[in-house]
């Protein structure tokens, strides 16, 4: 089976965390959870892959996009997969419009 | 080991066997820095996988087989996946304190075990059930091709016999 081709860092019980799994399961989107570790200066694992030990992190292996923050990725899941974003824009336009 | 007493015998466990398919299950995979939803079959497409139930972290016979198979060097030969009850914070902890390349992954249930046939029920802990100690080096088929369980407790595998069968495959 393949992965899917988000993933999602995060850590047990972390509200910021949970509002991007949320958004995630709002517009259906596939994700892999990585849990790391509670102490910050052990999350080199993140800090690989994003600059920083901050979670939530995601990866997203559809568009090439790593970025870091809840609210910042929230903002990039409505763009990218909500009910507006331009994927879903053209299918309407293509469907109800010419 | 020779002591003046009979140790408890386990019985025969009706695992799976060499040319059998391993059993196939996903569970969150401890690595040293994160864990994550993985599949054995994930791991043998990779390629050949040793696979280790041991019993709880910080019981003896765990850290006798992790230290036996780091001395050993296995983790140079083959994939090394561990398999316990223990929760994901354990295993970390583990994989730190044994400094052996190691992933392993938690089953609190002791689901995969039982796909195993190799449940122990421990006495004295209520509710409690683990693997009992085994290894299964499993190929890039999930075809079984070397297993060993314990029929007493404690028992530990034979690792001469072991590494004979790493050379195989």
């Amino acid at each position: 089976m393949s992965q899917p081709a988000i993933t999602l860092y995060r850590l047990q019980a972390c509200p910021f965390c949970e509002r991007v799994v949320r958004k995630l399961d709002e517009y259906d989107v596939a994700y892999q959870s990585r849990f790391v570790e509670a102490l910050h200066s052990k999350r080199d694992a993140v800090k690989r892959v994003t600059g920083s030990r901050t979670v939530p992190a995601i990866v997203d292996g559809n568009t090439g996009v790593t970025m870091s923050e809840s609210g910042n990725i929230v903002e990039y899941l409505e763009r990218t997969y909500g009910p507006s974003a331009a994927g879903a824009d053209e299918d309407t336009a293509t469907a109800g419009g010419s | 080991m020779d002591l003046p007493f009979d140790v408890v015998d386990l019985g025969a466990a009706d695992h799976p066997t060499e040319g059998e398919q391993a059993p196939d299950f996903r569970r969150p995979l401890v690595t040293d820095e994160f864990w994550e939803d993985r599949a054995l079959s994930e791991l043998t497409a990779e390629g050949p996988v040793l696979l280790v139930f041991h019993p709880m972290d910080g019981a003896f016979p765990a850290t006798y087989m992790y230290n036996e198979l780091r001395d050993r060097a296995v983790d140079g030969e083959i994939r090394v996946v561990g398999c316990s009850v223990s929760s994901p914070y354990e295993h970390k902890t583990l994989i730190e304190d044994r400094e052996f390349d190691v992933a392993v992954f938690s089953d609190p249930k002791n689901g995969v075990a039982e796909q195993y046939d190799v449940v122990h029920d421990l006495d004295g802990m209520t509710g409690v059930a683990e693997p009992r100690p085994a290894v299964f080096v499993v190929d890039e088929e999930r075809v079984v091709r070397y297993a060993w369980v314990a029929e007493e407790w404690p028992e530990f595998p034979d690792y001469d016999e072991l590494e004979a069968a790493l050379d195989e495959v």
